[in-house]
């Protein structure tokens, strides 16, 4: 049996029925990328409708229809099943595994998300509309008020939920038990920490949604008032026990984002990664921290000023451990030995536009001033800056840094280089006049305002269309790369790569580490 | 002229009108920064912001400045080769604490003003502010006369929405009745819903607070100059969240006190005229005026309809009175026919029935009394 190597089966039972890592990492980027282009189709919708004042495309029902499915899409469509699919692609080839722990779990995990997702889109087709409450779904007006389709929502909830308990378990459990021998906690490559912290995260959270959307359940079906204050309930509890969730969601987005820019960075400044031990514990502060802040996003509910001040304190702190490791990213580069390639690119992006949005977000955490922040475009912007330049920018340059392990072939350069300013300056024309509408009194989550913000939200526009631009060549470059690129072969497909994805084949075939590697124990960490 | 050419003549013309027009300030066109509005919190807040704002900026220059220092002299294509050291405890050490006293700087400022807006104590008066979707509602409470309250509407018609007339300067700024507080005086707001959550915000007077229904907020503001001061909703409260403006006038004390006279006044008129007993004429006369406050902006001037349903011939203006009564104090819902009972008195209610059932060609002839509108609200 030992040399028995079989390959993937054929058709459509391969992808149904697999328990490959690899596979299932591909599914998972696949799927992840069209939740993109769908929920980056909503926000042009948005952006059409906010491109000149007055109602022009959509109506205004419509319109929260759509800021609702955007993010909705985008946060657990989008961005998390992506990281999820690089988690399955890579941690196994990092830590010298054969697969994932659970691979049966795995197949499951990713399966039950697609028809999700569908039942999630098709309420754009029932009475009453989608879901238009936003993405932060507050009380009462995602129960009392709420249209039919709201149920149909909460299921799709439960069922997100129910996925990414079993995908961070899986990581858990093939982390701490199927490690290479020799692969020790602190020689680990920091894209493993980071998600072996963020699937904690999320085993401890995602219940905690399933109790929010729940209570929201009883509240619409079964006559009890957990948010309504005629029943004794309260609107606030709502917030509190989803912002418990939405906090550290946050990070479970970012944290594998820091992964990902940790190891890129060292491979193209050829040079080791700066501090590797104090990025490890900056990363769990920053999970700890993230569960002792969620109330800095209710600065205006009306809390007791010692609460206020509590989560003011504790947010501040935060800047700490994340200011560490910006440090360290740039420390890392400095006497390195440059260059510049696609991922290297977007992580220097990821770098710049990251470290702005941590800016905006220590000034959001002063609750005096997000008295005059909170719920503006200046919020909008922030989160924008730290989610998209933040997770995609950094999951931009996994997908050119991994490809050609991936699929034995080399990109377009030159369109991958074109593909990151087209993203740059768009990204940032959209986003970064946001910051303006929003200092000035422009509220998020209207669908059409003032005069006076007329030509920001029409730059914003623009830079919007010119940022889903770019992900089409995106798109293109990937689909040209797989089917026509130029081959690679050699098993370190980069100069300044580290670990054990680039000591085996390129492309890396179906099944790796059959037999455990052998780790260098003198090698401080990949 | 086109639509664009218009904004760029209206861009141009911006600054001069607001030279023009000291007395109204709000945000300029393509304003970067946060206003320092018309209160000292507003001003604390306003220097806490540009304090860490600075902060960040020295900071992202000296990391951003590092960064492409690198990026210019570290690359490969120079011939460098790089350096092997990857850890160093002192510098480490050195940016962890070196963050944490920079925090401590903010937070003390921070600190001061926070408890400076949560000092409720002292007000001079209070108003009752509550959300509603999708208008605000203002109650005056007054330890003696007569209660002032009244409902504040987006004044802005459906035309300038939709883009069928040119949009006036206050576009989705504007009110039918602002809410007027004097000037140098401490406002205590008591901040609450009728329906969802909203958030009641004014930038220049630095006050938002979320509207929460079932439970009151505090709030406190007080307007060193007079002005008028414009602000929106800031929470996500269904349809007509982008259409629900706040403005507030500052006046001084003296025109403060004409104007809560005047208001006190007509309350006390209101209720003289709810037990009286109207002749047609005078329904009709008083009808007429609340139609255009009221009704216009739907239905049109002619009653010929336009976002909601045409009232001449209309099969209930000209049909049963009782049916007609109950969309006007009940609306119609799940559309825009709001239910107008709570917000319109029954002096309004009854002569804007009647100037319906007899304008624009209905010819019904038959009058609605403001006593058959409260005995209909009673059942």
């Amino acid at each position: 049996m030992g040399d028995h190597h079989h390959g993937p089966a054929k058709g459509l039972s391969r992808w149904l029925f697999t328990t490959n890592h690899k596979d299932i990492g591909t599914m998972y980027l696949w799927f992840s990328f069209a939740m993109f282009i769908l929920g980056g189709f909503f926000a042009m919708v948005i952006r059409a409708e906010l491109f000149q004042p007055g109602m022009q495309l959509v109506e205004p029902a419509f319109f929260n229809q759509m800021t609702t499915l955007h993010g909705l899409v985008m946060v657990f469509g989008a961005i998390m099943p992506s990281f999820v699919g690089l988690a399955n692609w890579l941690i196994p080839m990092m830590i010298g595994a054969p697969d994932m722990a659970l691979p049966r779990m795995n197949n499951w995990s990713f399966w039950i998300l697609p028809p999700t997702f569908l039942l999630l889109a098709s309420t754009l087709f029932m009475e009453g509309g989608a879901p238009a409450f936003g993405w932060t779904f507050y009380a009462p007006l995602s129960t009392t008020y709420a249209p039919p389709s709201v149920t149909f929502f909460i299921f799709s909830v439960h069922v997100l939920g129910l996925s990414s308990i079993m995908g961070s378990i899986n990581i858990i459990a093939t982390v701490m038990n199927m490690r290479a021998p020799g692969m020790t906690y602190m020689k680990m490559p920091l894209f493993v920490w980071t998600w072996l912290i963020t699937a904690f995260l999320l085993v401890a959270v995602m219940p905690v949604l399933a109790g929010a959307v729940t209570m929201m359940l009883m509240d619409i079906h079964f006559g009890t008032s957990f948010f309504s204050a005629a029943g004794g309930g309260d609107p606030v509890l709502f917030q509190h026990v989803f912002w418990f969730f939405g906090h550290p969601e946050v990070y479970i987005i970012i944290l594998p984002a820091f992964g990902v820019v940790s190891q890129i960075i060292p491979a193209f400044s050829r040079k080791p990664l700066f501090g590797y031990d104090s990025m490890v514990y900056a990363t769990a502060s920053i999970a700890f921290l993230s569960f002792i802040v969620w109330a800095h996003h209710m600065y205006t509910v009306g809390m007791p000023v010692a609460g206020e001040l509590f989560f003011m304190y504790a947010t501040m702190l935060i800047a700490v451990p994340t200011g560490v490791k910006v440090f360290n990213w740039v420390t890392t580069m400095w006497r390195g030995a440059l260059t510049f390639e696609t991922p290297m690119l977007f992580c220097i992006g990821f770098l710049v536009l990251f470290t702005i949005g941590g800016f905006t977000g220590l000034m959001l955490s002063i609750a005096p001033s997000d008295f005059q922040y909170h719920d503006s475009y200046f919020v909008v912007a922030h989160f924008h800056y730290v989610m998209v330049a933040g997770a995609v920018f950094s999951m931009s340059a996994a997908v050119y840094y991994w490809l050609p392990k991936w699929c034995g072939k080399m990109y377009n350069e030159a369109m991958g280089k074109t593909h990151f300013w087209i993203s740059f300056i768009g990204f940032n024309l959209t986003f970064f006049p946001q910051h303006f509408v929003g200092l000035a009194g422009m509220p998020r989550r209207i669908p059409d305002y003032a005069l006076q913000f007329a030509d920001f939200n029409m730059m914003s526009s623009i830079g919007a269309f010119i940022y889903g631009a770019s992900q089409i060549l995106f798109l293109y470059n990937v689909i040209a790369t797989i089917v026509a690129g130029k081959p690679v072969s050699d098993d370190k497909v980069w100069e300044g790569a580290e670990g054990l994805e680039w000591t085996v084949p390129t492309p890396a075939p179906y099944h790796t580490f059959e037999t455990p590697p052998r780790i260098d124990p003198d090698h401080v960490h990949s | 002229m086109s639509f664009e050419a218009k904004r760029l003549w209206k861009l141009a013309l911006g600054p001069v009108l607001i030279l023009m027009s000291a007395a109204v300030v709000g945000a300029e066109v393509n304003q970067v920064n946060m206003s320092q509005g018309a209160t000292e919190v507003g001003r604390d807040i306003y220097n806490l912001h540009m304090l860490i704002l600075g902060i960040c900026t020295v900071i992202g220059i000296g990391v951003f400045g590092v960064m492409f220092y690198s990026i210019i002299y570290h690359r490969k294509s120079k011939g460098v080769t790089p350096a092997t050291f990857h850890e160093s405890t002192k510098v480490e050490i050195a940016w962890t604490v070196v963050p944490f006293l920079i925090l401590i700087s903010m937070a003390v400022p921070a600190t001061s003003t926070l408890l400076d807006i949560y000092d409720y104590e002292d007000a001079e008066m209070d108003i009752m502010i509550t959300g509603y979707q999708w208008k605000w509602k203002y109650e005056y409470l007054n330890e003696n006369g007569e209660n002032v309250s009244f409902f504040s509407n987006l004044r802005t018609p459906q035309s300038e929405i939709y883009n069928t007339e040119d949009k006036g300067q206050h576009y989705l700024l504007e009110v039918d009745e602002p809410v007027v507080i004097p000037v140098d005086t401490k406002v205590r707001l008591l901040v609450t819903a009728n329906d969802v959550i909203h958030s009641w915000w004014v930038p220049e007077l630095a006050v938002k607070k979320d509207a929460i229904p079932g439970f009151i907020n505090e709030a406190w503001t007080r307007a060193s100059e007079t002005g008028i001061y414009r602000g929106q909703c800031a929470e996500l409260c269904g349809k007509d969240h982008g259409f629900m403006p706040i403005v507030v006038n500052v006046v001084s004390r003296d025109e403060y006190n004409d104007w809560l006279g005047a208001k006190q006044a007509e309350a006390a008129e209101i209720k003289a005229l709810m037990a009286q007993t109207f002749t047609m004429d005078e329904l009709m006369e008083r009808g007429e005026a609340v139609y255009q406050r009221a009704c216009l902006a739907c239905h049109g001037a002619k009653g010929e309809g336009g976002l909601g349903k045409a009232i001449a011939g209309s099969p209930l203006a000209t049909g049963e009175l009782g049916a007609h009564l109950d969309v006007g104090i009940n609306g119609v819902p799940g559309t825009a026919m709001q239910a107008f009972g709570g917000q319109m008195n029954d002096v309004d209610m009854a002569a804007v029935i009647t100037y319906q059932r007899n304008a624009f060609g209905n010819n019904m002839g038959d009058m609605v009394q403001p006593i058959d509108v409260f005995n209909y609200k009673k059942g």
